[in-house]
């Protein structure tokens, strides 16, 4: 039986933390790089068996759930530690232990620089992530779903501040840590206002009865939808908590490309999916959900077309590439936005690793404007790079294409079109970012230090394979979802995410279900035309990107000479950070202050005490303790007040 | 088992008997023989645990002997799920407490031992007691040692900050005496029967003003204790100024005084008074989330901080305590357990670095993380437990709580778990300033790792934390059948019976009314 095996896929990584925490200085760096890249080889192997395992059941039996014990019980409040695979979570494992697997193995190559302990201590965190990770998309309820989603912005803290011997790193780490907790305090009001509800919290008790426990459109599902959401908007980095992430990138370039780009990250979207039973109950909140996806689309593109750092740019464009996913969920495309999911976790880990191998190349330079025409001494990475650069930029048959454009033409189709222009003008502002970074990286000359110049060298194998493997998933892995559209006219091939994912979002498209099944079905002629409006913006983009930086490399600074407010506000990413500085940082912080000189030591110690004044005289009365024969005083004093009632109660 | 509480109750006095017999000299040998007492006391106690049965009755280990027949007072004590935790709590921490002052005490190493001991009895002579006249001496006993704990073995400011723990105390404790008294004379009044035994007094109910007045009474010598905003301001400086053992000892078992005396005395004695200060007493308990996480947050010493934040997270346990419902009073009971070994460790911690530095200033350190790597993985999970992250053992209590107050109180609520995020900021803060960075202060550069001796006094304490964490099943059954009878005691309106009690009486006495099928519009 598959389900009682279940246990082993947390459990592989658990059994890594240990190994390396408590012995890694012992095993030294042989050792942890077998242990740590080899128990999560091991999970995805574990995964993938479940997933066969599957596959090879009717699609309304795709379920398998263990429970391993009751964690919380006390009175009517209860949570187990259980897990749940469905369709649904089977894929997220898949994307976690598999992209995770490649990552780790990069990160032998790439961390290899550091000493022992700080070898282990790197793989400790890593398996911890992934055990973090895989315990959020497994859980069986929403408590133990949140302690993964808490574990993992650990994880992400420790590894932004891993070398925190600099403290801006620290701070990074730290900043990250608190911004997701303020989504994680939305998200504790969720389960709080869930658990009155439905009495429950465990999926199996709430998804299923959420259209009979809640009216459609009401105030509790508006909240409790709401709330969970504030959770998505902090873990997954949207407006307006996402200012963590560009900071995060502070942390070693493999941790960006696991936590920060193809999976934690990520979580917001798989949340809101895995509770799209409720989402469908609140339209309102699905609006927002949108709504505020596509302006984070939008938003941080514009950003990203301006930062010199190339992790920078990177960290933008996951923001950027996150508000897609919502946008798709949040028209109740949610087989939609999983697919991105799983497209951008293979393109953007590739483009993170890619870009590691580049600073790795020119020993910590991440400035791109002190890199250029790398193309020759980088060769596994230019192509891998140009493999993922292409996805992201949504050009067919590469995986961005079909993922974006279901998002997009499902918006669209759900009568948003407004939504669906700033979705389009995003794939084009995509497109000119991506390729800006890839021509100042690769194209052009180098323009970085002679010292550079001779020490330029391709990764070791450790690196490049993974790298490989991920760029043959950025070409082929969107052939997963191929929409009917093309689908039919290639003679019936199927849309193979979305059936799989039916059972899961079955209720709430079984338009979407039909689709999946490959039936014949008459295409609207808009989506075609839709598909190549997105194609043809894209290429725009891409040849913009030649001209400005490749062609009239001058004409960029004249621009920016020429819009210097425009510039001025997005290299400065719009002064947000400044904003909540000013008027939530500092404030909290001067009425800290002032509760405790004014209030604690002024008022209260002041007032209540009766006067400092008082105790200081007291001070010198029983100023050494022991001698003085405080004791005598004190029982004196005490009792005499003891006999003093009793003899008013007596006789009084 | 007779007289097993007995035992468990006078062995530290025992102890400090025999330690009186050492010679004042001879300070390795007290220290010696003070850590063999209190492990020996440990593993007396330990038994607790396992022969406490959950489900069983009220209060168990019960020892029934007449004390002062004219006044009506008995030597009465027992323990139920909630006191048998505390007690393990307070057992366990003894030993470490000497533990970690092996290095710290070094003069009237004698007498400092002699107290500890002494202070232990009266703890758990509060959490024994089943009488108010037995609770009253045992609170009272408790006081004066830790008086002297602060006033002599502590820091610069110690008279001050021992006065000052003096004053407030003693307020405190003459209005729950006055309390005391007068429920003892309206006792008199109604029955014609002097008696100080707990469960007497509980039957009589108390009428609505006088009952509202004795509550407030007992109810401000315990927020005082607790502390409880604005009662609060005696602790920071106590702790500051008291040494490591004192305010381990200070946070981890005498707060738990005022929240213990909430559960035991001062709200089950007066039910419909703490349903009326409910909102006010609820309202103090949120702003004492907020103030304490705030004013802890802007705090040079390292020390006062966990102090302030020790004021916050009291004020969780309080809030799960006026949840009045099974979920948020376990929570709060489990929280009180978990305050005891995040905070108790912390202090710990606070007194390893000023072993090495000392001074507790925030400032004086920095980059400790490179020089100290054991010290700092044990630091950072006692940080990750203070903060509640979920697999440690704060979450917990602190989920419990807000779960349970948010089905009655959801505003407040809502507002005390802005607290979560408020915790994070001021411990991950105050972290970042002792651990991370480069060592930029020469004293710094080769400060000595954990000793083994620190380590053995910390371990426990993370294996606690990781245990309640993942897996606080047997704590909590330990004290369900416990607040269950709380809840119902505190939740029951005077002469009938509580609500949901009457409900399920009313499902089962249906089927026996019920008509016969068939019979239905018969005449």
């Amino acid at each position: 039986m598959a389900a009682n095996w279940i246990w082993l896929v947390p459990a592989l990584p658990l059994a890594g933390v240990l190994v390396n925490g408590l012995l890694g200085r012992r095993i030294g760096k042989g050792g942890v790089s077998v242990i740590g890249p080899g128990m999560v080889g091991a999970a995805f192997a574990v995964s993938l068996w479940l997933f066969l395992d599957l596959a090879a059941r009717a699609p309304e039996a795709r379920t398998l759930s263990q429970n391993v014990y009751t964690w919380i019980s006390a009175g009517d409040f209860r949570a187990s530690v259980a897990f749940l695979v469905d369709p649904l979570s089977a894929t997220l494992m898949l994307v976690v232990t598999g992209v995770g697997f490649l990552i780790h193995v990069y990160s032998v190559g790439y961390m290899h620089d550091e000493d022992r302990r700080g070898f282990a201590r790197y793989f400790t965190y890593l398996n911890l992530f992934t055990f973090a990770m895989l315990v959020l998309v497994m859980a069986d309820n929403f408590l133990l779903l949140f302690v993964g989603w808490e574990g993992v912005g650990l994880c992400s803290y420790l590894l932004i501040g891993f070398w925190f011997k600099d403290r801006a790193n620290a701070t990074a780490g730290k900043k990250a840590f608190i911004v997701n907790r303020i989504g994680d305090f939305g998200f504790l009001l969720g389960i709080f206002l869930m658990f009155g509800a439905f009495g429950s919290v465990a999926f199996a008790d709430v998804l299923p009865s959420a259209a009979t426990v809640l009216d459609a459109g009401g105030p509790l599902a508006f909240w409790i939808c709401l709330f969970l959401f504030v959770g998505a908007v902090g873990k997954s980095a949207q407006i307006p908590l996402y200012v963590w992430l560009p900071d995060a990138m502070a942390g070693p370039t493999p941790v960006s490309a696991l936590i920060h780009a193809a999976t934690m990250v990520t979580a917001g979207v798989y949340m809101v999916a895995r509770s799209h039973a409720l989402y469908d109950m609140a339209p309102a909140v699905l609006a927002i959900v949108a709504g505020i996806g596509a302006a984070t689309a939008l938003y941080a593109a514009t950003i990203g077309l301006v930062q010199t750092d190339i992790k920078k740019v990177l960290a933008y464009s996951t923001i950027s590439q996150l508000g897609y996913m919502f946008l798709g969920v949040g028209v109740a495309a949610y087989a939609a936005g999983i697919f991105h999911l799983v497209t951008h976790a293979f393109f953007k880990a590739l483009l993170f690793l890619g870009a590691g191998s580049v600073i790795h190349a020119l020993h910590g330079e991440q400035d791109m404007r002190r890199m250029g025409g790398l193309k020759r001494a980088l060769p596994v990475t230019y192509w891998t790079m140009l493999a993922a650069t292409l996805a992201i930029a949504g050009i067919p048959p590469l995986a961005g294409f079909f993922s974006k454009d279901e998002i997009l033409w499902r918006t669209w189709d759900a009568g948003h079109p407004v939504l669906w222009a700033i979705g389009l003008a995003t794939a084009g502002l995509t497109a000119l970012y991506m390729f800006r970074l890839f021509f100042l990286t690769f194209h052009g000359s180098f323009r970085g230090t002679g010292e550079q110049r001779q020490h330029l060298h391709e990764s070791p194998p450790s690196m490049t394979i993974p790298l490989t493997v991920l760029g043959a998933l950025s070409v082929v892995g969107g052939w997963i979802g191929i929409p009917p559209a093309i689908g039919q006219t290639l003679g019936g091939v199927p849309n193979a995410i979305e059936s799989w994912l039916a059972p899961v979002f079955a209720d709430a498209h079984a338009e979407g279900a039909a689709h999946a099944a490959g039936e014949a079905h008459a295409i609207p002629p808009m989506e075609y035309a839709l598909m190549a409006a997105s194609i043809a913006v894209a290429l725009l983009g891409i040849l913009a990107a030649r001209y400005l930086w490749l062609t009239r490399p001058e004409l960029p600074v004249r621009i920016g000479l020429q819009f210097r407010v425009a510039a001025t506000v997005l290299s400065n990413k719009y002064y947000v950070d400044e904003l909540y500085d000013a008027i939530v940082v500092r404030p909290y912080n001067a009425l800290s202050h002032f509760a405790w000189r004014v209030i604690d030591e002024g008022l209260i110690d002041g007032l209540v005490v009766g006067g400092t004044g008082a105790v200081v005289r007291w001070q010198s009365r029983v100023s050494s303790a022991w001698q003085s024969g405080a004791i005598p005083t004190y029982v004196t004093v005490f009792f005499g007040g003891v006999v003093a009632i009793l003899v008013y109660y007596l006789f009084g | 088992m007779a007289f097993y509480l007995t035992t468990i109750l006078f062995f530290p006095i025992l102890g400090a008997v025999m330690l009186a017999g050492i010679p004042g000299r001879n300070r390795a040998a007290i220290r010696q023989a003070t850590l063999a007492i209190a492990v020996i006391h440990f593993l007396i106690a330990l038994p607790l645990w396992w022969l406490y049965a959950p489900g069983g009755a009220d209060y168990q280990f019960v020892e029934h002997v007449p004390w002062i027949d004219s006044l009506g007072v008995e030597y009465h004590l027992g323990v139920d799920g909630v006191s048998v935790l505390l007690t393990l709590l307070t057992v366990l921490l003894t030993p470490l407490a000497v533990l970690g002052s092996w290095r710290y005490i070094d003069h009237h190493v004698k007498e400092f031992h002699i107290l500890l001991l002494v202070l232990t009895t009266g703890m758990l002579g509060v959490f024994f007691a089943l009488d108010l006249f037995v609770f009253y001496v045992f609170w009272e006993l408790m006081l004066v040692p830790m008086y002297f704990l602060i006033g002599v073995w502590g820091g610069e400011q110690r008279v001050y900050a021992a006065v000052k723990f003096f004053l407030y105390t003693f307020l405190g404790g003459v209005l729950m005496l006055v309390g005391i008294l007068a429920l003892y004379f309206h006792h008199q009044g109604v029955t014609g029967v002097y008696t100080t035994s707990l469960a007497d007094l509980m039957a009589i109910p108390v009428p609505g003003e006088l009952q509202l007045a004795l509550f407030l009474a007992f109810a401000i010598a315990f927020a005082i204790k607790v502390p409880m905003f604005p009662f609060h301001t005696w602790l920071p400086d106590a702790h500051v100024q008291a040494p490591a053992a004192g305010s381990v000892i200070l946070a981890a078992v005498l707060l738990k005084m005022g929240t213990y005396g909430f559960y035991r005395f001062a709200m089950p004695l007066f039910p419909e008074a703490a349903r009326q200060a409910l909102p006010w007493i609820a309202g103090l308990a949120v702003v004492g989330v907020i103030y304490g996480a705030m004013v802890a947050l802007v705090q040079p010493n390292v020390k006062k901080l966990v102090a302030y934040s020790s004021v916050s997270h009291l004020g969780f346990v309080m809030l799960g305590l006026f949840a009045l419902n099974v979920t948020g009073v376990q929570g709060s009971v489990i929280q009180m357990i978990n305050h005891g070994i995040s905070t108790g460790a912390l202090f710990f911690i606070c007194g390893m670095l000023y072993e090495r530095r000392h001074t507790y200033e925030i400032a004086q350190f920095g980059g400790l993380s490179t020089v100290m790597p054991v010290f700092a993985v044990l630091f950072m999970i006692v940080t990750l437990s203070s903060i509640g992250l979920p697999g440690l053992n704060g979450f917990v209590g602190e989920f419990l709580i807000l779960v349970g107050m948010f089905q009655n109180h959801p505003w407040m609520t809502g507002i005390a778990t802005a607290g979560v995020i408020l915790a994070a900021y001021y411990m991950l803060r105050m972290f970042q300033s002792v651990m991370f960075g480069d060592v930029e202060i020469e004293a710094n550069r080769k400060l000595p790792d954990l000793s083994g001796r620190e380590v053995a006094v910390l371990l426990p304490l993370v294996a606690l934390i990781v245990w309640i964490g993942v897996y606080p099943a047997p704590f909590l059954s330990r004290t369900e059948p416990s607040v269950d009878r709380f809840v119902e005691r505190v939740t029951r309106t005077a002469g009938t019976q509580p609500a949901e009690v009457a409900e399920l009486d009313a499902d089962e006495a249906e089927p026996p009314e019920a008509v016969p099928a068939g019979l239905e519009g018969r005449p």
